[in-house]
């Protein structure tokens, strides 16, 4: 029962991030990438100020799958990286934090692009 | 001919009243329902994970994930799957991070044929470019401002 | 030359046509009518692009075997399509050998290639000229929207580029379809600048060109069989229309939009109907060719509508520029 509350929330959160973006698109005509912008620095300010892992606590992957949570990831490594390595660790953490999504995202993109082919739509 | 602004003021008005409106209930309704969908699946991925794994910290549980989500985005994107998810779901399937991964792939795919440095290398990024950049730059400026206070 | 309109000293007959058919086109509702349809768009090539070209070429020597024509016989080619520096057009005439043109006008192209070649032709300068299109759903999408595999959501607005190319073979020698006038369209500007709106910013053009045409010639919308624009669409029709009544023009049952035709509006999942350069290519050589010969239409004004965007114009925040240029087609027996 508790998981499938927490489904519920997760599906609710993730869906409604989502719903957001549909009516920035429906009303502004933004285009994928603006949106992906939008959504990624509101999770990093909701990271700096600190509300991202309340936030999270409750709403789990509904906050961060949608790009927001790769957003608090960049945030976080910047911040953990200037408490204990100063301006090096400033200017590093968030790439280091987010090297999962990147890397993956690159090496993924590669393979794909070799392997596959784009199709035309029907 | 260019219309003046007067005309063009009016043209305009003309094709809003005339030309048929983007379904915003629909869209709305499929945005949340694919968008709740795709998170769900990131949640069950992740406490998955949790099994497998039960030492792993939070930081690392949400790596694993990513990767995950990231590599069956690959796999939709490269069978010509996730371009139908995403002409359903709209907004729904661009703001999670699938919709990051497939940006990346679907460009790396399409200048496929240019050859694999000027093709695929220098265009992956053409759409996903700005999110890379923000998002460093933006991790940056928050590490610096943490520096002080 | 008089209100942007040219009349042919001598009539040019349009002595035979081609059109290959895409996939998806010959699923709808004119596949009787093309000559070719093909049932995949890659055709075994290396890339959409260089499937373009192969259809580009299938259609001209379709053309040559159907006028029972060869390479040599034929005076000049004026081409175009839809890509950066209109390489599936220059490219297939690597392949045919025959002195061309490569022109550009978007998806007015048609109209623009008709009316240069018939004047050519009247004055007697040519005996014979081939006019063709290409355009082709993959490379129109790439170049000008997003990659294939983008998971976007097509919008109520957009159109869908027509995968097919056409060719006109157009002569001194008398046959049954004879080009009389040509109205040369004028680059007109609204200040739209939604690049998925390309009926909306191509109405006014097609209305500037109408207005022109009628003028010239003294005519009445009633004095055509048919009546056809390029690809406006069904929005970008419906506004035409709602233009013309403003200005006292009736477009009534005469009216038709080679974007409506081409494809099923239920089912086929295209919002607002074709679009691209062989859109009017594709319908006016296979289906309306085959009514005039039929008799059905006896005078039809070809009206091939180009928005002029370019993925630079609109990133540079520009609104988008369209024209239209109007061929008028009469049957003699």
């Amino acid at each position: 029962m508790d998981y499938f509350i927490q489904f519920l929330i997760v599906f609710a959160v993730g869906g409604g991030i989502c719903v957001i973006g549909q009516l920035l698109i429906n009303f502004t005509k933004m285009t994928s990438a603006r949106i992906l912008v939008i959504f990624l620095l509101i999770g990093v300010i909701l990271e700096a100020v600190g509300l991202f892992d309340t936030i999270k606590e409750v709403a789990q992957a509904g906050i961060s799958i949608p790009i927001t949570g790769f957003g608090s990831t960049l945030a976080k490594g910047a911040i953990k990286g200037a408490q204990e390595r100063g301006l090096l660790g400033a200017i590093v953490g968030g790439t280091e934090a987010a090297g999962a999504g990147l890397s993956g995202a690159i090496f993924i993109g590669f393979l794909a692009a070799l392997a596959g082919k784009p199709k035309t739509k029907d | 001919m260019k219309a003046d602004k007067k005309e063009q003021k009016e043209y305009k008005k003309l094709l809003s009243e005339n030309m048929p409106k983007t379904k915003h209930v629909s869209t709305i309704l499929r945005a949340f329902f694919t968008g709740g969908i795709i998170c769900c699946f990131g949640q069950g991925i992740k406490m998955l994970i949790g099994f497998i794994l039960p030492q792993a910290e939070e930081q690392e549980l949400g790596g694993y994930t990513t990767i995950c989500m990231i590599l069956i985005t690959g796999i939709l994107t490269a069978f010509g799957v996730y371009d139908k998810i995403g002409n359903f779901g709209g907004a729904g399937s661009i703001v999670p991070i699938t919709g990051f991964a497939n940006s990346i792939v679907s460009q790396a795919m399409e200048h496929k044929r240019e050859g694999v440095v000027f093709g695929i290398c220098s265009n992956m990024f053409a759409i996903a470019g700005p999110v890379i950049v923000f998002g460093i730059t933006a991790s940056v400026i928050v590490g610096i401002v943490y520096l002080f206070i | 030359m008089k209100n942007q309109t040219l009349f042919f000293p001598n009539p040019v007959y349009v002595k035979e046509t081609a059109t290959i058919a895409g996939p998806k086109e010959s699923e709808g509702p004119l596949k009787q009518y093309f000559h070719h349809c093909l049932n995949d768009d890659l055709l075994k090539q290396k890339s959409h692009e260089h499937a373009e070209i192969k259809m580009h070429i299938a259609a001209l020597n379709h053309l040559l075997q159907r006028a029972k024509m060869k390479k040599e016989d034929i005076n000049c080619c004026f081409s175009g399509d839809l890509l950066d520096e209109i390489i599936s057009s220059n490219f297939s005439m690597r392949e045919i050998d025959v002195p061309f043109f490569g022109l550009y006008n978007a998806c007015a192209t048609l109209g623009e290639s008709y009316i240069l070649a018939s004047s050519l032709i009247s004055t007697g300068l040519l005996d014979n000229a081939i006019c063709s299109v290409s355009s082709h759903f993959a490379t129109a999408e790439r170049q000008y929207r997003y990659p294939l595999e983008l998971g976007s959501q097509r919008t109520p607005l957009s159109q869908w580029t027509v995968t097919a190319a056409a060719a006109t073979l157009l002569t001194r020698e008398k046959s049954t379809i004879k080009i009389t006038c040509g109205t040369v369209g004028k680059v007109t500007d609204y200040g739209v600048k939604d690049a998925n709106d390309m009926g909306g910013v191509m109405a006014p053009a097609a209305l500037s060109t109408l207005k022109a045409h009628l003028k010239a010639t003294n005519t009445n919308t009633d004095d055509y069989d048919l009546i056809l624009t390029g690809d406006l669409g069904f929005s970008g029709g419906k506004m035409l229309k709602k233009l013309a009544e403003k200005e006292g023009i009736m477009l009534e049952k005469n009216y038709l939009d080679c974007g409506m035709l081409v494809f099923n509006k239920e089912g086929q999942e295209v919002e607002q109907g074709g679009s691209g350069a062989c859109c009017c290519g594709l319908v006016f050589n296979s289906y309306v060719y085959k009514k005039m010969l039929n008799g059905k239409y006896k005078k039809v004004l070809l009206m091939p509508t180009g928005a002029l965007l370019s993925k630079t114009s609109s990133l540079q925040g520009e609104s988008i520029p369209a024209i239209c240029h109007a061929v008028c087609l009469e049957t003699e027996y």
